[in-house]
């Protein structure tokens, strides 16, 4: 088969909600398809991993140009919601359930159960050491399914001939 | 599209290599294209996936993963150990049915 050693591996380095999810869905598709699957978690990345972070993560309406009035079910168009809104105490609350809503809807998972499927899938999993070090975090402040703690030159190493997408 | 014979019966495929027509579809079919796949023999639990990959096919597609293992009551690591290497296209081409189109 063409595909049997092709190799894909993602840097996840952001730990808003809807950052977390590009690498969740293209890994389960990878995998689906039979390509290896490794995900390196660093910075803020690591919000995915952290047993206390995982199921609280959230998206920001602030400087959010993306982020229109028409998602909150009201039809302006183009109109944005304005950024002095998006300060209001519980916005971020608000954005978050909004998606995790539209999430559920479409049959698709919450965050932690992702990772799980993927690492039952067979996926390999890793947090980044440097941010370990930094954040003041150790193997045990992790989910199952994350291997182990490694460093960028270990990444490299395990990533030879692989495809990378750094998100 | 093209024609393949598989068990002996001449069946339309797409270039990818999926079977087009569901109807056309046979258990011999089934067997033979495991092996293609390098699944020597279907078990139990590989007929429970492609039973109900079978019937709940939505214009002649595979179900998802997702699908497949909350309908089936199969977990992920079953499914991956019964079709290892990529069981959303092997199911499928041995279920007769074309690519899920869903994501999850």
């Amino acid at each position: 088969m063409s595909n049997e050693n092709r190799h894909i591996a993602f840097i996840c380095s952001k730990g808003n909600l809807d950052m977390a999810y590009p690498a969740l869905v293209m890994g389960w598709a990878a995998l689906g398809n039979g390509i290896d699957v490794t995900i390196f978690f660093t910075f803020w990345g690591m919000d995915m991993i952290r047993k206390s972070r995982v199921d609280h993560l959230e998206i920001a309406p602030v400087a959010n140009t993306s982020m229109k009035m028409s998602m909150m079910g009201i039809d302006t168009g183009n109109l944005g919601i304005p950024n002095i809104m998006g300060v209001i105490p519980g916005m971020t609350a608000f954005a978050t359930n909004l998606m995790n809503d539209k999430m559920k809807k479409l049959g698709v998972p919450p965050v932690r159960e992702y990772l799980q499927m993927l690492s039952d899938a067979g996926a390999k999993m890793y947090a980044c050491k440097m941010s370990v070090d930094m954040f003041d975090l150790k193997q045990s402040d992790f989910i199952d399914g994350v291997d182990s703690i490694v460093t960028a030159g270990d990444f490299m190493d395990m990533t030879d001939g692989a495809q990378i997408i750094f998100i | 599209m093209s024609n393949k014979v598989i068990a002996g019966v001449a069946v339309a495929v797409n270039t990818e290599g999926f079977m087009t027509n569901p109807a056309e579809w046979t258990r011999e079919i089934a067997v033979e294209v495991a092996k293609e796949e390098g699944i020597g023999e279907l078990t139990e639990n590989h007929w429970k996936v492609i039973d109900f990959c079978r019937s709940s096919a939505e214009n002649g597609k595979s179900p998802t993963l997702r699908t497949i293992t909350n309908g089936t009551g199969l977990t992920t690591k079953d499914l991956f150990a019964l079709f290892p290497k990529g069981p959303a296209k092997k199911v499928a081409r041995i279920a007769g049915l074309g690519k899920p189109e869903g994501c999850v």
